[in-house]
């Protein structure tokens, strides 16, 4: 009889958390940040119509980085949840913590209990009201999730990424400082991005009930300037 | 709640009303609680004649999109059950629904409506097309078949702004979900008959914005003349019909001050031609 190799459960979870971080690190960045009149979400993305940042509820915005079908599958399940929830309940029980620890729960089962973790990093947003501030909860490939209230970087060489965003970042900056910050922050010092590379959308409070509005590229150039 | 995950073989698609039927959070449309009965408009006890609906709601035509007018009345039996119900709701950004019938199966129904349009948008990442919306809730009126056999039928009136065509266009609907496009204009409720002919008469094409609320807000004048289950305006209470435009500019409400000014107007003008207003 042969024996089964045995593997040391820290080594099968290194091994995973290495296959996951790979995955993700081949994607592009993605950055959200607050700024005077919402949340500010952009990442790099040629696509047109595979997108990274989407509506999720009235107030609530999701981004993912990473595998596309495994971040979509999570965001259309995202949907799903809030639109029953708040179908059954009421459009304002509907909000995003409740959302980010399903998620977290999610991913962190995955993480322990399949052959192969998903391969993305996640983002829900929420639009603050007079009662609750912006929120973001940034939840990564195992389950780990952190909310912040300034800015997420989400996907590869996240480190030198948010160096930058720190260096620009204040409170209260306009959309087009934002805007500059964060592309700045994704570009780097050798390249330049243009509305072309990038994808961008925004949770604002003048835009109805729905807070969710995406930045087109001719909208970002001329924010961008 | 656990999320909302389906296998690629079993997955409900955009369907709103196809998931919470397989999660079971709420009644679907095959749901098979009643309503308390809070109905508009006298119905009937199941097997004794027809189902009579309350109400008057209003559509028609004009130059840059659709008009959708409707009474504010609820009736329960012979009493009125509430003054200030709404019956004309934005569907999503260009189009409207206006309800006739049963109140607690209609709105219901609308707001399981408005739900699906946004829900289908999100996660198909493309809106609907108007033709789309009306086979939609066309489906969600023969869903509710059972219920009507037992009196309790929704008749909708489906309008909205066609952004593919450039037009507005109007949808009518029967109990069983059969759903026919108007090419002017029309009513439905138990006042429907008054309004639709009040339209009728008044009717041109390609009105004007003002012409075209004008003659809604005469034609539930109208109706509300003619039909107990119709109310009228309530100057004293400051209850007037709700009046909606949808065009390229999507779904916009008429303001009840405007709604109020016209009646004094339709009212004033009448009564300066010599006639009873």
């Amino acid at each position: 009889m042969t024996m089964p190799y045995y593997v040391a459960p820290e080594q099968v979870m290194k091994d995973r958390a290495e296959y996951a971080q790979k995955g993700i690190a081949r994607g592009r960045s993605l950055v959200a940040t607050t700024y005077d009149e919402g949340i500010l979400i952009v990442a790099e993305n040629p696509s047109r119509s595979l997108h990274k940042i989407s509506e999720i509820y009235d107030r609530i915005a999701f981004a993912g980085v990473g595998k596309y079908n495994e971040f979509d599958q999570l965001r259309v399940s995202g949907v799903r949840h809030a639109d029953t929830k708040g179908y059954a309940y009421s459009r304002e029980d509907v909000d995003a913590r409740s959302l980010a620890n399903l998620y977290a729960q999610y991913l962190g089962q995955v993480f322990t209990h399949e052959m192969k973790p998903l391969e993305v990093e996640i983002l829900v947003a929420e639009l603050g009201t007079g009662l609750r501030p912006n929120q973001l909860y940034h939840i990564a490939y195992e389950g780990t999730i952190t909310d912040e209230d300034r800015y997420a970087v989400l996907g590869g060489e996240t480190e030198t990424i948010a160096e930058r965003v720190e260096s620009s970042w204040r409170a209260e900056w306009s959309l087009s400082e934002a805007l500059a910050g964060t592309v700045g922050a994704l570009a780097g010092p050798e390249r330049t991005l243009t509305g072309r590379d990038l994808e961008a959308a925004m949770l604002t409070g003048g835009n109805g009930r729905r807070a969710f509005v995406r930045l087109v590229e001719d909208e970002l150039d001329a924010l961008l300037g | 709640m656990a999320l909302p995950l389906f296998s690629p073989s079993d997955d409900p698609g955009p369907n709103f009303a196809g998931l919470i039927r397989r999660m079971q959070v709420a009644d679907g449309p095959h749901g098979t609680a009643l309503p308390a009965v809070t109905a508009s408009g006298a119905f009937t006890v199941p097997g004794l004649g027809d189902v009579r609906h309350g109400t008057t709601v209003a559509a028609l035509r004009f130059a840059d999109g659709v008009v959708m007018a409707g009474d504010r009345r609820a009736t329960e039996g012979h009493s009125i059950a509430h003054r200030a119900m709404e019956k004309v709701f934005p569907a999503d950004r260009f189009s409207a629904v206006a309800i006739a019938g049963a109140a607690g199966p209609a709105v219901e129904m609308v707001r399981l409506f408005q739900t699906q349009l946004e829900h289908y948008e999100k996660v198909e990442g493309v809106v609907l097309s108007l033709e789309g919306k009306a086979n939609q809730l066309g489906q969600m009126v023969r869903d509710n078949l059972a219920m009507a056999m037992q009196g309790l039928a929704v008749v909708p009136l489906f309008a909205g702004y066609d952004l593919a065509r450039g037009t507005g266009r109007i949808f009518t609907y029967d109990v069983t979900g059969g759903h026919y496009e108007e090419t002017e204009h029309n009513a439905t409720g138990s006042g429907g008959r008054d309004a639709r002919t009040t339209i009728k008469l008044g009717y041109r094409v390609g009105l004007s914005r003002d012409s075209a609320v004008e003659l809604a807000i005469e034609a539930l004048y109208e109706a509300a003349d003619e039909d107990s289950a119709t109310g009228g305006p309530d100057v004293v209470r400051g209850i007037y019909p709700l009046v909606a435009t949808v065009t390229a500019d999507g779904f916009q409400a008429v303001a009840d001050t405007e709604v109020a000014e016209r009646f004094a107007t339709l009212i004033e003008r009448r009564q300066a031609e010599g006639r009873q207003p």
